[in-house]
């Protein structure tokens, strides 16, 4: 009941020195809105990236050559990935948990049409990329089997691609020349709207036969065309381990590995990707907010040092309070709940302006980031700044405690 | 007029303030008493020990040696917060510069002995109302320090040395920085208090002050060296009332004031 009537006291303590009052606030308020703002941009980015592989389904394996450790070649990936791997590992009778295998060769390459041209990344691939990958057509439709099995010269792009060599995206029917050889465009991919993880805007998507034979000159192993990654889809979400198994066991076999071998692959799954995307933007969020951080340190220090400063202007009154019956406890009560308002005040005009910003950003088209702010964020802000305002006002609240009232009253 | 009916006692206090090596005393076996009802003007030039001995008895400060004694209870026998306590309900304390809050109503000024009391808010500030009355500034309840004048702002500090309604008041040079009309007044004020029952312990090196209280002490090199009881309270009340004040300068402050 007393404690709160510390509060009016205060706030005409804070009122009676406006500016001093406001630049002290400063620190805490920029220390909080940029905490706030990076959390914010964290959780963000973070749930735009998790959401993007979501949608592309939880029960994709992908498989990738690894890279060379020595030799020549040292960081290229080993080519010992093939065909002959995706046929092996398209027999359901030893992969009873694979539903479907998609191999794919891509590279680099310049598509033609008219006078315009463009270098974007061509991936051989077969029919099923469009399910496993969960592709979305806009225009037309993805390759067949037919023309899989036929190495027909047809070819799916995205709509960037689309619009660069034809300035528009209904483009089905038109020709595109790779290598001086036209290809017949059967299908234009939905936009994805964003420029980052797993857009395929700026892609094209051919046979894998055409990949292969004619467009690009693709290296063998034992025999086989080499592939740049297999994907491939687990019956169900519980299988996706057990499949990852079996397609570990027939690649060991096949590239014949001995028992103290690593591997020469590796299998990520969506949710291997998933932690590692996790793991990777906690990290940066919670480095960007420790710098942040510091900001409310030194906002906190500020504090300390102008609640110095006030005790000593009004040791007078200090000693009068004293005079009139304060006792130790409401002067320390008062100096510290004087920090305290300042301080919460602080972290509430900072969360203020992080909301604010957010909204900015949520405003920008195309931005690609939202800044979310969580309750949690808001209560821990709430939290900090109030700790910094006990924190750093206990020590000169003590020093107020410890003023001598007739050494005080004589004070001029 | 000695004994448990004595309000304050006083035996053999000292106090020495260390310098460092050097050591000052300031009040040398100083004994005392003083009973409930009584007017009192403590007398001495600076340095007498007269500002020492007021803030002992205020209980803002402690002695070095001896014992004191008020309304029976030993001084060092009470904790920080009971000391508090005697301050705020028993001790009404007023200074010679007013020492009132820059910021604050005077209503609010009155307030703060009752905030700490734990009186609550809405009592509180009728209390106030009501002391502010008590001195005659029952309309300027919401004015700040620097809209009154100086007697004004004495008077605000005496409704607010009153507002607890203590059995002690102790004043410190209360018209040291007031002209001598506005002196007059706020003595006059304070012999009515007086009159009403409230005992008055006023410190002061202005022998008129001091001529009008029924007992005077004087102090000097922290001893006392007199205690004169009947002193000649009523006849130098006239002696003051006669001084000339022009009806111009009322009017000229009543102006300002209003204006404030």
């Amino acid at each position: 009941m007393k404690l709160v009537r510390y509060f009016p006291v205060a706030a005409d303590s804070i009122a009676a020195n406006k500016m001093r009052a406001s630049l002290t606030m400063l620190g805490i308020i920029i220390g909080v809105a940029a905490v706030l703002s990076i959390l914010g941009i964290g959780r963000g980015a973070s749930a735009n990236i998790l959401g993007e592989v979501a949608s592309q389904g939880t029960t994709r394996l992908t498989i990738n050559p690894s890279t060379e450790s020595e030799g020549e070649r040292a960081g290229s990936p080993v080519q010992t990935l093939t065909m002959g791997d995706v046929k092996m590992l398209s027999d359901p009778a030893f992969h009873p948990d694979l539903l479907a295998v998609v191999p794919q060769y891509g590279s680099s390459i310049q598509l033609v049409a008219g006078s315009n041209n463009t270098q974007v990344r061509v991936t051989g691939t077969t029919a099923a990329y469009a399910d496993v990958l969960q592709l979305e057509m806009a225009e037309g439709r993805f390759l067949t089997e037919d023309e899989v099995t036929q190495m027909s010269n047809v070819i799916v792009i995205g709509t960037t691609v689309a619009t660069d060599l034809f300035e528009r995206t209904q483009v089905v029917g038109e020709s595109v020349r790779i290598n001086g050889e036209p290809f017949t465009v059967v299908g234009v991919l939905e936009e994805s709207g964003n420029a980052g993880f797993g857009s395929n805007d700026e892609s094209g998507f051919i046979t894998i036969g055409a990949a292969h034979g004619r467009v690009f000159n693709v290296p063998r192993y034992r025999g086989e065309y080499v592939v740049t990654s297999i994907a491939a889809d687990a019956v169900s979400e519980e299988r996706v381990d057990a499949a990852e198994l079996q397609i570990e066991q027939t690649l060991r076999l096949r590239h014949g590995l001995g028992a103290e071998d690593d591997n020469d692959f590796t299998i990520s799954t969506q949710a291997s990707l998933l932690d590692t995307i996790g793991a990777v933007t906690s990290t940066l969020t919670l480095l960007l907010s420790s710098i942040a951080a510091i900001s409310l340190l030194v906002g906190g220090i500020g504090i300390m040092n102008i609640m110095l400063v006030s005790v000593t202007e009004r040791t007078k009154e200090i000693g009068l309070r004293k005079a009139l019956g304060a006792h130790t406890s409401d002067v320390l009560l008062q100096f510290l709940i004087e920090s305290l308002v300042l301080t919460l005040l602080g972290g509430l005009i900072g969360i203020a302006i992080s909301y604010g910003l957010a909204l900015l950003v949520q405003k920008i088209p195309n931005f690609p980031i939202d800044l979310l702010i969580g309750a949690d964020a808001v209560i821990m802000a709430v939290g900090v700044s109030a700790g910094c305002g006990l924190i750093f006002g206990l020590y000169p609240a003590m020093r107020a405690t410890r003023l001598d009232p007739i050494e005080a009253l004589r004070y001029e | 007029m000695t004994g448990s009916s004595a309000l304050i006692g006083m035996k053999e206090i000292t106090k020495v303030y260390q310098m460092g090596e050097t050591s000052l005393p300031a009040l040398d076996g100083v004994s005392l008493s003083i009973d409930e009802g009584e007017y009192v003007a403590i007398v001495g030039t600076s340095g007498s020990g007269k500002s020492t001995l007021m803030n002992i008895i205020g209980l803002l400060d402690r002695p070095t040696d001896g014992v004191y004694q008020i309304r029976g209870q030993r001084a060092d026998d009470l904790t920080g917060r009971q000391l508090a306590e005697l301050r705020n309900r028993e001790i009404g304390f007023v200074f010679q510069q007013f020492n009132l809050l820059a910021r604050a109503s005077a209503w609010r000024q009155v307030e703060l002995p009752l905030f700490y009391a734990g009186v609550a808010r809405s009592a509180s500030r009728q209390r106030a109302l009501e002391a502010l009355a008590q001195v005659g500034l029952a309309d300027r309840a919401d004015h700040k320090p620097e809209e009154l004048s100086g007697g004004q702002q004495q008077r605000v500090a005496i409704a607010r040395a009153l507002v607890n309604r203590p059995s002690l008041l102790l004043a410190d040079e209360p018209t040291g920085a007031l002209d001598t009309r506005t002196g007059e007044e706020v003595m006059a004020l304070f012999e009515n208090l007086h009159e009403e029952g409230l005992t008055l312990v006023i410190i002061t090196h202005d022998q008129e002050v001091a001529d009008r209280a029924r007992r005077v002490i004087t102090m000097r090199d922290g001893a006392i060296i007199s205690d004169s009881r009947g002193g000649s309270n009523g006849l130098r009340e006239p002696a003051l009332a006669p001084l000339p004040r022009p009806a111009a300068i009322e009017q000229i402050e009543e102006k300002v004031y209003e204006a404030g």
